[in-house]
Order: structure tokens, then sequence, then C-alpha cells
């Protein structure tokens, strides 16, 4: 499959503070992550809030430039303002909130033709005849074309917004949570919906999400994030089936399932997050592991294959296999 | 789902119109200043007089309904035999046209600042800003006023001074909501498909600032012409003999024992004519915050 973004190293920080007396400091909100994104493949990027997942998101969208790192998109390096504005077209985003990600003011066929308004793609008739097609595609009745946002359901809305994104015919969707905002019951049809336009496009995702149920669902590739670092990186199957890192596994036994067999004894992960503006000299997830030792808290792991997985962590020989 | 196929939906201006007609106030409000509309675009038609014709045979004249009231002078006539009604026609279509021009002025120069530094941030941000606080700092009459000594008194220079002390409430208040609307996701996603500053600015976040402005606008017009009259009665707006309500209290003011018409009509005038922009701003503000919304 073909390679369609590639991503070496990004580090976004945020200079915060500052003040008339008070310190500045430096927000690492990603700190060093590598991945790649190939045609009809879907990653997923799971892990709690405060995690850089979303502003991850950002910088993938191109919405943001990198503090450091590097980004190729289609076989180019995304190197400065000029390469981001012409490749920002190929990358398009699907937000979590539906009720924040339309514009109020302009009706379903205003926002669907809006894309192809602003980069002057054809003629006014063959504008709308492509937005008909597309609320066709999402499955959106043509009455509805002059209809306003708030005259939709959530999940409607996200169709919308799923249309909208794939307008300018992008090859890679960003989507930050798209589904996390909706009834548990819409959900599926609309991860069903992105999973069949992947089919038909051949669209790469690059899928933000907290929710571990929705990504067993749609991933193809699972990144764990902790803390603005990639913690464990591999395939679906493996990730779920066995994971390496202790905090992949936390967050596993964190899920709640159905299954009474399935169920795994609970493991509360203990503390909080440490502080993205002073993170720990070591492995940020020390604090709350269970298999800390001083090492951890002095030198830092970097990302290492194990047994098909690239897991950041001193001790995983010593870690007994799960379950 | 089925039931909206058959039932046309309400469109936005009849929804608008419903939540607006709740407010009695405002109906009320909206049918005065109907009439002061119809008044002013109609005065050459309905004025009996000239405004500025002193008729010498007849000062100080009680309206009609008082002894000595002459048919000729439905509201009596002021101390050079001037017909009150006529000059009050008059003045209302100089007061329309003072609040339209100020409100207007002060909309589109403050709506673009705002914008401007919504959109600027940093240096040009701070600089609007700060530049709008320093005008807040004295008070507005006040303000008015140095300006006006500055440029001279007259209407226009009256006009411009109003402007310039309404200017940071609309300011602030663009800049305001365009932050709080740049902040939304549709902004980005407009962004990311590739939308340049000046249609993100105009296109995209304008119109969903406009609520709070529209309201600002119809409160600004009473504060236009109440200041507009105040700088009128202080002397520095409106020089006589135009006939602007302001003006005309402020010559009138030795006769308020001998006769209260000169001086009362055209305060009531005032009184009712703000009073009718302030109820359809309030009226207007309720029907377009959803905050506000029973």
């Amino acid at each position: 499959m073909t390679i369609l973004m590639q991503a070496e190293n990004i580090r976004r920080h945020y200079p915060v503070g500052g003040g008339l007396f008070g310190k500045k400091g430096i927000v690492k909100a990603v700190d060093g992550v590598s991945f790649t994104l190939r045609e009809g493949e879907t990653l997923a990027v799971v892990g709690e809030s405060g995690c850089g997942k979303s502003t991850l998101a950002r910088v993938a969208t191109l919405i943001e430039p990198p503090t450091d790192g590097e980004l190729n998109l289609d076989g180019s390096v995304v190197a400065d303002d000029a390469a981001r504005a012409r490749l920002r077209l190929s990358v398009q985003m699907v937000f979590q909130n539906p009720f924040g990600s339309l514009n109020p003011r302009k009706t379903v066929g205003a926002i669907l033709q809006e894309p192809l308004e602003i980069n002057r793609r054809g003629d006014a008739r063959a504008r709308e005849a492509a937005a008909r097609a597309m609320m066709d595609k999402v499955g959106l009745r043509q009455d509805q074309f002059g209809r306003y946002p708030h005259m939709f359901s959530g999940g409607q809305r996200q169709r919308i917004a799923i249309a909208r994104a794939l307008m300018l015919s992008p090859r890679i969707v960003v989507a930050d949570e798209p589904v996390s905002a909706l009834d548990v019951s819409i959900q599926a049809q609309v991860l069903n919906l992105m999973m069949d336009l992947q089919d038909e496009l051949k669209l790469a995702y690059l899928f933000i999400s907290h929710d571990l149920s929705v990504v067993r669902h749609i991933a193809r590739d699972v990144m764990v994030m902790y803390c603005g670092r990639p913690v464990e990186h591999g395939p679906k199957e493996t990730i779920f089936s066995s994971p390496q890192h202790p905090y992949t596994r936390m967050l596993l036994a964190a899920t709640p399932s159905i299954d009474p067999a399935r169920r795994r004894q609970s493991v509360t992960i203990k503390g909080e997050l440490p502080s993205p503006l002073s993170p720990p000299p070591g492995c940020a997830f020390a604090s709350r592991c269970p298999h800390a030792t001083a090492r951890c808290t002095a030198e830092r792991p970097e990302p290492r294959s194990y047994s098909g997985h690239l897991v950041a962590c001193h001790h995983l020989e010593a870690i007994p296999a799960a379950d | 789902m089925s039931g909206a196929a058959i039932v046309p939906m309400p469109g936005r201006l009849a929804l608008f119109w419903r939540s607006f007609a709740e407010n009695r106030g405002a109906v009320v409000g909206l049918a005065i200043m109907a009439v002061l509309i119809v008044i002013s675009v109609f005065a050459d038609i309905l004025a009996l007089h000239s405004p500025i014709e002193q008729f010498r045979a007849h000062f100080l004249v009680p309206p009609i309904w008082q002894e000595g009231g002459l048919w000729e002078f439905p509201l009596g006539t002021d101390d050079v035999g001037r017909d009150m009604l006529s000059r009050l026609i008059y003045g209302a279509r100089l007061s329309l046209i003072i609040g339209f021009s100020v409100a207007s002025l002060a909309l589109l120069t403050g709506t673009t600042l705002g914008l401007a530094a919504a959109f600027a941030g940093g240096v040009l941000d701070v600089f609007i800003m700060r530049l709008m606080d320093v005008l807040l700092v004295f008070p507005s009459l006040l303000l008015a006023i140095v300006i006006v000594a500055i440029l001279g008194p007259g209407l226009f220079n009256a006009m411009l001074a109003v402007v310039v002390v309404t200017l940071p409430g609309y300011t602030r208040l663009a800049r305001a909501s365009a932050l709080s609307e740049l902040a939304r996701d549709y902004v980005t996603a407009t962004r990311s498909a590739g939308a340049g500053t000046v249609r993100l600015m105009f296109d995209v976040v304008l119109p969903n600032c406009a609520a709070p402005l529209i309201v600002q606008v119809s409160l600004g017009f009473a504060v236009a012409i109440l200041d507009a009259a105040a700088l009128g009665f202080l002397g520095l707006g409106a020089q006589p003999p135009t006939p602007e309500w302001g003006t005309m209290l402020s010559g009138a003011l030795q006769f308020y024992q001998r006769a209260w018409w000169v001086l009362a009509l055209p305060g009531l005038a005032i009184l009712f004519t703000v009073l009718a922009f302030n109820l359809v701003g309030d009226g207007l503000r309720d029907a377009l915050d959803p905050k506000l919304k029973r």
C-alpha cells in the first residue's frame, strides 16, 4: 500500500505563562511521535485526556506547524508555510463536536459547496451537483440540501461534517474523536459509514479516540500515547490480545466488558498525569507504574521493537506476560 | 421526520418575528419608530409651515386646546413666532438622520477595528484595544464636548464626536464575539479548506457575530440621538435656527414658566424617540440571543 503520510519525531511545544512576574514555561504537548499512514488504512491514537492526541491531530492536519520533526505528505516534505498551504487540502478533518463544527448561518448545501468555492473548483452548477452527490454518499436526503445545521440531530450533523471533509477529495482524513459526542446507537452507524467510505475512496484515517471499543472496531494499527509520547504502537489485534506496556495493560483492563468471562481483575490507575509543564526526567508513567524502579525515574525509555510492537519501557522482559 | 415533509419548517424570519412579538414593549417601540419614519419621510407634506419661518404677529401662541390657541399653529409657536409642530416634524427627520448616520458609521468603524484586533492579535490587538480603553476613561459627554470644542460647534462635528464616543462599545463587542467564534471548529474547518483571512472575517465569522451587533446598533441609535440632543442643548451641536430638538430646548429654557410647550414638546419628542429605540433594542436582544430564550 502507498504511504501517504510519514511523521518523523514530531514535536509540538507551546510557550505558556510569562505575564509580568510569572516564570515562562513550555508545555510539551506532543514530544517525539512517529507514525506512517498508508492508503486505505486506519491508525488509531488512544490515550487519556491531555495526552496530546488533539494536538497531534492539529499538526497532522497542517493547521499548526510542528515545533520540530519532519512531516512527509505524499512524498513531499512539509517544510514551510507555502508547502503547508499547498498540501493542506489533501488532509481534511472531522471534529469531535458536530454542534460546533458546522457554520450555523449556512445551509447544508452551502456548507458542502464552500470548500469547492474557496478553491474555485467547477462552476456553480457543477459544485451543486458535487454537493448533492456527496449527500447521497453519506446518507443524507436530497430535500435536506437547503436546511440549516440546527435542524439536524448529532449523527446527521456528523454525516454533514464527514461529507464536507470529503468535498475536496482528500487522501487523508484526520478524525478527532468523531463519535464520542454521539449516542451509542448512532456511533456504530457513523463508524460504519466511515469504513464504507474508506473502502470506496481508499482513504487513510488518523483516528483519535479514547474509546477502546470504537478503536477495536475501526483501526488497523493502534498507537497508545501517554503524556505527549507514544508508549506502544502496533497492529490492533496484538495490542488488544497481548499488550506489552504496563500503561496499555491498565488502559485495557479499565475497559468494562459485558462478558463475565472476559472481565479481568479491575486494575485502577492510581495518581495523576504528571504535569506537562515539568515532565519527569525518566519515564512519564513511572509515578503510576507498579513495575517502576529507580532506573525508570532517572532514564527515559526510548521506543524499541518488542514482540511485534514498538514499546517504550525498560522492563518489558521482567514484566510477566498478560493472562 | 415524515411530518416535516408535510408541514414546511417555519423560516428564520418567521421564527424571529414570533419571539420578537412576544415582547409587547418592543412592538410598541417598533410602532413608534414606524410613525417617526413616516413623519420624517413626509415632513414636507405634513408640516404646515417652514420650520424656520417667523410669524411676527404670533409669538408664544399656546397649543390649540389652551385658551388663545390658533388652528394655524396646532402646537403653538415659540418665542420668535415659529410653528412648533413644523419644527418638531423636521426635528424628527433630523434626529433619525443623526441616529442613522452616527450608529452606522460607529458600527462600520467599530466592527472593522474589532475584527482586525481579533484576527491580527499581538501588537495590533493591544494597540487598538488600549486606544479604546483610553476613550472609555473619559465620561462620554465630557469627551464629546472636548472633541466638539476642538473641531468647532456644528451638527456634523457633534455627530463625529458621538461616533468617537460610542466607538469603544462596538469595537469591544465585535472583538469579543469574533474571538469566541474564532475558537469554534467550523472556523478551523473552513480554514483547512484553504479559506483566506478576508473570507474568514466577513463570510464566516461576521455573520455569526451579527446578533449582538444588531442589538448594539439599535441601542446606539438612541444613544446617538440623546447625545446629539445634549450637545445641541449645550450649544455645541446643531446651531439655530436648525429645528433640532436639543437646540430647541436650549433656546426655550428661559420661557419655561410662561410657555411650557416650547420646552415640554421637544423634550417629550426626545423621550419617546429614545424610548422607542431602546424598547426595540431590548426586543431584538431577547429575540436574537438564544441564551435569554425560554
